[in-house]
């Protein structure tokens, strides 16, 4: 057992449930207890979605407790095919379910005599995969079940399409600004004359996949879901795919060169000018490059950032940060821990410390231990930042409805290098108002509160010392409070007067 | 269904139960607040996890106390021993942050691994010394609202049978169970007090500490339509005597409340039809608004006959009432009181359907087209994309609506959907999906 308040990944049916709503009229039966279909409540919330969450639980009660439950998934099963006439319909295992060890499989086989859609039972180990994996696996599963069912119906070889085609493949529903990168590839692939055979699973529907290895490769914008399927596809079918993330100028440009080197290489009259493209994007289309050389950057030099997320966003966003704004990450972290290995690897000598948890309160710690000018990070440290008086632009899910704009704001692609920049830029004081903050001594005259998240202070503070203290700009304030009271508890004083913070400001330059 | 006829007694059906709710492990979300002692422990997996920390969204980052004692793959094979488990997690708990009762809440997977909760926690409740409440609050049981039941159940062991130092073991008193916001327990408090009845203590207390005096001259009254266990409870097990009445929800159902106590305690209220009347006036501005409108209640939190009730008294005819589950003899006044309205509006009874099918649901509100769905968040935003207005019937279980002074909220929070999309109907974009 673990204690635990809060987590940054779900638990694996919602993956399973994220890829199968995605899809054109494919539905999912959950074999859960009354009250597991919230993934329902934040699709419709979160993602504001127009129309009923193509989901619905085939219940199981006290009653599939004591006897099983025998024909009612075939029921709801088939129900559902009369209904609402899916192309697919995924039965999902929940936590609860899956202890119960009842032959879904068998469910499933049975359900498919009586149903004109396909019925497949969704192939995710509850304990041993979160939201994020189980969403790979799911993705994976349904196009290989087409594949090869295209594949028993006829022999011919698929046919490349005539221009060079990609897949993009991983955009999915709840995914962390999906839909705005979704419109930025398009834009991207189409600048350099590739077409989009298709885009899964978003949007996609399940009778084109056996049309899906006609694309001359495969584009995985994300670390997180896609690989599985690229990998299958690559074993398969022979299909090379991009697998760089084109977060930023210079992973856009890895990306690109990746894409071109895929479509010369088998069409050698593809003859598309990418080194005037990416310059020309880069120096003048982008206003991120020169954004990083104007003065106003400047004032980032040196600032201390923490970036926390997912793999992909924590990667690309750290990198970003270090190579393209000069801005010092002290420390980068994921919450993949089953991904690791990669994320040290991407980060390596873009930052001082790397931090592989999903313990948020290790995050917290850490984020008050550096004190950052900024952070980078989910929803949760944001609300970190909040409590320590520190700003946070977050990166990547998880989110909240805010993360969900209604405008154009991708993060991948040249248009989404710009959204980075105002990001991070927005996210620092900005650098006249830090200057004179510091000249003046501060608006705020709020009550200093403690930064420190866990530890109570058993120092007193004698009221000259306070009035000091509230002098202090807030945003150095707890800082120099912590360096102060540290440097007493060291001298053996229990009341801080006016002149032990001097000696301490003295001692260790607080 | 203007031209359905009317019928002479309310009509009851019951579905597949296939249709959304919260999990009644939510109850954690207020109860914690309530019992400002408390630490609450729900023992179940991730999926409980993520599902409290997305349905009470900003709650979570206040230091709540509450949190998941996660179980992993080695609790359900057994390869860890619960026991053990539970005491490393208790203490830890115990000593960051030291609270008066430590509330287990089962869930579906303590239930499937038949993970003996009650026969654990007295065991662990003398070795750690704080006391240790068991609820089972499960989705394979209970809906919602539910698990409040289930906790306020288990807390009537809890209660002490005699009061501490005044001999008053002779008089009967009045206890109220169900968990309300503070202030609004002392207005019903300051209600009954202008009846002339002291209320001696609420089900749960403020603090763990303060839980009321239960025995054989107590009469309990509940607040609240969906605490049938707990009134089984404290009848069964602390002999206390049940006073069957409507629920204190709109001005109607608080009059009607307040003068079922009175007559068991045999007092004559003073004012309350000339109390209520002046609540209905201040009412008015939000009543025009409904006056003639139509509702379907879809069912998830066991409010709904209550709230229908008073929504007929406000001159709106309803539908249909779904409910989760209906305990006849627990909300038999209400029922009463619901179809004692309708004759006196001269309305058509609704139909309740408990259990309900929301598939099919959908499909008569289709054919309905009434003016206000009340529904969960799953089904609200597809429904207006088709130009039905809907409220979150969420709302009701978190806002202030008990008692005559909150009567304006209820109201508040039903007309809002139609006040603003009365500003918005002229522009032509009801309809919002492609048909």
């Amino acid at each position: 057992m673990k204690l635990a308040y809060w987590m940054y990944a779900g638990p694996a049916h919602i993956g399973t449930l994220r890829v199968a709503s995605s899809f054109k009229n494919v539905h999912a039966i959950m074999h859960a207890p009354l009250g597991d279909d919230y993934f329902n409540v934040m699709r419709s919330m979160l993602e504001r979605e127009r129309d009923f969450t193509p989901v619905t639980a085939s219940i199981v009660d006290r009653h599939v407790l004591a006897r099983g439950s025998q024909e009612k998934v075939i029921e709801n099963i088939t129900r559902k095919d009369k209904e609402e006439n899916p192309d697919l319909i995924i039965l999902t295992p929940t936590c609860t379910s899956s202890i119960l060890q009842e032959d879904l499989q068998n469910f499933v086989n049975r359900a498919g005599l009586d149903s004109k859609s396909d019925v497949i039972l969704a192939d995710v180990n509850h304990y041993r995969v979160n939201e994020l994996q189980a969403a790979d696996r799911t993705l994976e599963q349904i196009i290989r079940f087409y594949l090869e069912k295209a594949r028993s119906e006829s022999n011919k070889p698929l046919r490349k399409t005539e221009k060079p085609s990609a897949n993009i493949l991983g955009i999915f529903t709840l995914g962390f600004h999906n839909q705005h990168d979704c419109r930025e590839l398009r834009r991207l692939l189409t600048d350099l004359g590739i077409v989009i055979n298709q885009i899964l699973p978003e949007g996609g529907s399940v009778t084109n996949i056996n049309e899906l290895p006609k694309a001359w490769f495969n584009l995985i914008p994300y670390r997180e879901v896609g690989l599985m399927a690229a990998n299958y596809l690559q074993n398969e079918y022979d299909m090379p795919y991009v697998a760089v993330t084109p977060m930023g100028l210079l992973d856009t440009e890895n990306c690109i060169r990746e894409i071109v080197d895929i479509v010369k290489s088998s069409d050698t009259s593809y003859n598309f000018d990418f080194e005037t493209y990416i310059d020309t994007q880069t120096r003048f289309i982008s206003q991120a490059a020169w954004f990083s050389r104007s003065i106003d950057c400047q004032n980032l030099t040196g600032k201390k950032a923490v970036v926390f997320g997912d793999a992909t966003h924590a990667a690309s966003i750290t990198k970003i940060l270090a190579r393209e704004m000069g801005i010092r990450v002290s420390c980068s972290g994921t919450y993949c821990k089953h991904d690791a290995d990669w994320f040290r690897e991407q980060v390596d000598g873009f930052c001082d410390e790397v931090l592989i948890t999903d313990d948020h309160t290790q995050v917290a710690d850490m984020i008050a231990r550096i004190e950052p000018a900024a952070i980078f990070g989910t929803q949760m440290e944001r609300h970190i930042g909040k409590r320590l008086d520190i700003p946070c632009g977050v990166i990547s899910a998880p989110v909240h409805i805010q993360n969900f704009p209604l405008g154009f704001r991708p993060f991948l692609g040249y248009e989404g290098t710009n959204q980075i920049s105002d990001l991070v830029y927005n996210s620092f004081t900005l650098g006249m108002e830090d200057h004179l903050l510091e000249i003046f001594g501060g608006h705020d005259t709020k009550e200093v509160i403690t930064k420190s998240l866990s530890t109570d202070s058993d120092l007193a503070w004698a009221p000259e010392a306070l009035t000091e203290l509230q002098r202090i700009p807030g945003f150095v304030r707890g800082k120099i409070k912590r360096n102060t009271e540290k440097f007493a508890r060291e001298k053996n004083c229990n009341l801080i007067t006016l002149e032990i913070m001097f000696a301490a400001k003295e001692a260790v330059g607080a | 269904m203007t031209n359905s006829k009317l019928t002479e007694t309310l009509t009851f059906e019951c579905e597949t139960g296939n249709y959304h709710t919260f999990c009644p492990i939510s109850c954690v979300a207020w109860l914690y607040q309530k019992i400002e002692d408390s630490f609450f422990l729900v023992i179940g997996t991730k999926t409980c996890g993520y599902f409290l920390q997305n349905a009470l969204g900003v709650m979570i980052f206040a230091e709540p106390r509450y949190a998941m004692a996660e179980l992993e793959e080695a609790d359900i094979s057994a390869q860890l021993n619960d026991y053990k488990e539970l005491k490393r997690l208790c203490l830890q708990i115990k000593q960051d942050r030291n609270p008066s009762v430590i509330v287990w809440i089962g869930t579906c997977t303590t239930e499937i691994i038949k993970m003996d909760l009650e026969g654990m926690a007295p065991r662990l409740e003398a070795e750690i010394q704080t006391p240790i409440v068991v609820a089972r609050a499960n989705g394979l049981d209970y809906a919602f609202t539910q698990g409040e039941d289930t906790v306020l159940a288990a807390m009537v062991q809890r209660c002490p049978s005699n009061a501490p130092e005044q001999n008053q073991i002779e008089k009967k008193s009045l206890v109220l169970f169900g968990s309300l916001p503070t202030n609004v327990a002392t207005q019903l408090n300051l209600e009954l007090e202008r009846c002339g009845i002291q209320v001696a203590g609420w089900l749960p207390s403020q603090r763990y500490a303060d839980l009321p005096v239960l025995n054989q001259n107590v009469y309990v009254c509940g607040i609240n339509p969906f605490l049938s266990r707990t009134a089984t409870t404290l009848m069964r097990r602390r002999k206390c005597k049940l006073i069957s009445a409507p629920f204190p929800i709109g001005p109607d159902g608080t009059r009607a409340w307040l003068e079922k106590i009175c007559s068991v305690f045999n007092v004559a209220p003073i004012n309350l039809i000339e109390r209520e009347r002046l609540i209905w006036d201040s009412l008015e501005d939000y009543i025009t608004l409904l006056r003639g409108k139509s509702v379907f209640f879809m069912g998830d939190n066991l409010l709904e006959i209550s709230l229908a009730r008073f929504l007929v008294r406000c001159g709106m005819i309803v539908y249909e009432i779904g409910i989760p589950y209906l305990d006849k003899r627990f909300q038999s006044a209400e029922l009463q009181l619901l179809e004692k309205t309708c004759s006196e509006m001269n309305v058509a009874m609704p139909r309740i359907v408990e259990k309900p099918d929301n598939y099919n649901q959908i499909q008569r509100i289709r054919e309905l087209q009434p003016d206000l769905a009340i529904t969960g968040m799953a089904h609200a935003n597809p429904l207006e994309a088709r130009g039905i207005n809907t409220k979150w019937s969420v709302e009701f279980t978190f806002a202030q609506i008990h008692g005559f002074t909150n009567a304006r909220d209820i109201l508040e929070l039903v007309t809002r959907p139609l006040r603003r999309n009365k500003a918005l109907e002229n522009l032509g974009w009801n309809q919002l999906v492609k048909m």
